[in-house]
């Protein structure tokens, strides 16, 4: 049993003929994801190698069973998307996106919380269960069952770091990628609930940054609720204050989000910050000792 | 994007939220005409930075000839870092309280929330925690009056007072949904007698939203570099170092800007060259990293989607057309990074496995710190 997604999940793409999508749709199928249907508004009745492409999601619904959705739209019509694939039915939604307006990802929350929809992202590489299910397009590869879930708020960088782990000998669970923006779905304390519930989880790597709260909260979460190991990286230790560093979350404001808070209050909580990527596996192993 | 104060006013007194009587110019002797009209007159230099006052980019007087000499005195001045290009002049306020409202995002709620005070006039940051007045609000059914009713209990007013501020509270949200706003904050909000003013204005519109807001005035806060970086689709932050850093993802360029610094040095930008870096994107963000004379440049790719072999060719042929004067130390790693390597190999670069190596080494050649 993974958590959010497994062998069994039924996958939508919507924006599946475009270039991004119909490449990952393929990436997906080959790591083994079940991409049931597409959509794509005008190119209902056409296929992807054989998937079926719908011209709205209640269309893909009539003659599937979705479970999940991703979007591979661009961002001024992410909103209308969105809305769509949660009023169909999915139960996670992965907002892929960069540059999806502020107020549009609060009103797809606030939607998504009515009708019990998990998202994922935006500005995310997505999720999978190492093994079973890609919903995203993080590089195949890197993704080897095991046992370390891994939470992270930046794509490459956790590449870089599963990697890291692969080569170490630790294969992962379950990888969630927050997102980079200011607004994102699921966070930290809610995949930690779900990973010290998950059987396949021994340890669980968090890769923060610089710029919001979400380490902080998660860290008097860890303090109260989590019996694994955890450990962390964080990026940003020298950005100055003030600065975007390209993800719309990561920058420091009056003074709240810097590094050396978000250290503290890891450290508080018992969670050893790595102080370089390459050291993570060997406080994996330390931890698991 | 920040807008000034003189355009957050105008679109306040556009909402309906009353402002003072005044107006906006970059001559100084347009200052007296206004000065003659209101009389006693606060003159504000027009730059995006708070703590204007302590820094001298604020005055009073009620003598026109005063007027044009005080804005003759901020205009093409430098005040925090930014040149003031227009200076505000507006009637004086008689102060009797003074509050704060704004409205911005929660992130960690996901929601709008508005924050009031009844201790306006400083810098919310340092108002205690007990003076604050914060409300998340639903989206889905946006600032109804109770909501507005309920804040204005909370700050302790009532009466006139209270009805005016609940008013500019309706029109304050109205602007931050209509406009895609991060922030809108009135600090102070001035009660003068039974009027309740905004004295001040700090607007910030989200950039990406900026797509469907074509009325707005456009802001211009980046330097040359950086929206050249922007228009080419790279993402792009000035540092004040000497290495030139290229990466492939924000978290990954961060971190290598951090294992620079680990090792001594200092990095003289962020660039996200994000996935897929081809050809002219290479070029371009190279051509960009040269044009700020650094003393060597690190290029940090881990492939996963992006190719390490496209990375390296599209280095080749950078090199062959344009003139490279500085050591470049280049880390390849993940996808198809052996082919990568060798076609760096060909053209006398040797790539870097891991990037501590690669960033311990340019560190190196940069002669650490200054």
């Amino acid at each position: 049993m993974a958590i959010y997604i497994n062998e069994n999940t039924n996958v939508l793409v919507q924006g599946m003929t475009g270039n991004q999508g119909s490449f990952h749709t393929r990436q997906m199928v080959n790591y083994g994801t079940k991409i049931v249907a597409g959509v794509s508004p005008g190119k209902g009745g056409q296929d992807l190698d054989g998937i079926p492409v719908y011209d709205t999601v209640a269309a893909a619904a009539e003659k599937h069973r979705i479970d999940a959705s991703i979007l591979f739209v661009p961002a001024p019509f992410a909103r209308d998307s969105a809305f769509e694939a949660i009023d169909g039915g999915a139960k996670v939604l992965v907002l892929l996106p960069e540059h999806i307006p502020l107020h549009d990802a609060m009103a797809i929350m606030a939607f998504a919380r009515s009708r019990g929809t998990v998202i994922v992202g935006p500005n995310t590489f997505g999720v999978v269960s190492s093994g079973k299910c890609k919903i995203g397009i993080m590089p195949n590869q890197f993704f080897v069952p095991g046992d370390i879930g891994v939470i992270s708020r930046s794509g490459t960088l956790c590449y870089e770091i599963v990697g890291n782990l692969t080569a170490a000998g630790y294969g992962t669970s379950t990888v969630v990628g927050l997102g980079g923006d200011r607004v994102v779905g699921l966070n930290f304390i809610e995949v930690l609930a779900e990973m010290e519930k998950d059987p396949e989880t021994k340890a669980i790597v968090m890769l923060g940054e610089i710029g919001g709260s979400a380490e902080e909260e998660a860290s008097l979460f860890i303090k109260e609720n989590i019996t694994k190991p955890v450990v962390a990286y964080l990026a940003g230790k020298s950005a100055p204050p003030g600065k975007r560093m390209g993800h719309a979350g990561a920058i420091i404001e009056r003074g709240k989000g810097t590094f050396d808070g978000k250290v503290k209050a890891l450290n508080s909580a018992g969670v050893p910050v790595a102080e370089l990527p390459f050291q993570v596996p060997g406080l994996i192993a330390e931890a698991l000792k | 994007m920040k807008l000034f104060e003189y355009m957050g006013k105008e679109l306040f007194a556009s909402y309906g939220i009353p402002v003072p009587e005044g107006g906006v110019v970059s001559a100084p002797e347009a200052a007296a005409g206004l000065t003659e009209k209101i009389g006693s007159v606060v003159v504000k230099s027009q730059i995006l930075s708070g703590k204007r006052g302590k820094a001298g980019g604020i005055g009073f007087t009620d003598n026109p000839a005063e007027a044009v000499e005080l804005a003759g005195r901020m205009l093409g001045s430098e005040l925090r870092g930014f040149t003031v290009e227009k200076v505000l002049v507006e009637k004086k306020l008689k102060i009797d309280k003074e509050f704060y409202l704004a409205i911005t995002v929660d992130g960690a709620a996901r929601k709008p929330v508005i924050l009031a005070s009844s201790q306006g006039g400083m810098d919310i940051e340092e108002v205690p925690e007990e003076y604050i007045v914060k409300t998340l609000l639903d989206v889905t059914i946006g600032l109804s009056p109770f909501v507005a009713r309920e804040v204005t209990r909370r700050l302790g007013v009532s009466g006139q007072v209270a009805k005016q501020i609940a008013a500019i509270l309706g029109n304050l949200y109205r602007m931050f949904v209509e406009l895609d706003a991060e922030l809108v904050e009135i600090n102070p909000l001035v009660i003068s007698g039974e009027e309740v003013i905004a004295a001040d204005a700090k607007v910030t519109i989200d950039d990406d939203s900026l797509f469907r807001h074509k009325e707005l005035p456009v802001v211009e806060e980046r330097t040359s570099a950086e929206k050249k970086a922007h228009e080419l689709g790279l993402s792009y932050v000035e540092l004040d170092g000497d290495i030139a850093v290229m990466a492939n993802g924000a978290g990954i360029t961060m971190a290598t800007l951090d294992m620079i610094q680990y090792y001594g040095g200092e990095a003289a930008n962020f660039l996200d060259a994000g996935g897929g870096a081809g050809v002219e994107q290479t070029a371009k963000a190279l051509e960009l990293l040269l044009s700020k004379n650094p003393k060597a440049i690190l290029i940090n790719i881990f492939g996963g989607i992006t190719r390490c072999d496209d990375v390296a060719n599209a280095f080749a042929i950078v090199k062959k057309n344009m003139d490279i004067t500085v050591p470049v130390v280049i880390r390849l790693a993940g996808t198809n990074e052996d082919r990568g390597r060798e076609i760096l190999r060909e053209n006398g670069v040797e790539a870097y496995k891991f990037m501590q190596d690669a960033a311990a080494k340019v560190v190196e050649i940069a002669g650490g710190r200054n």
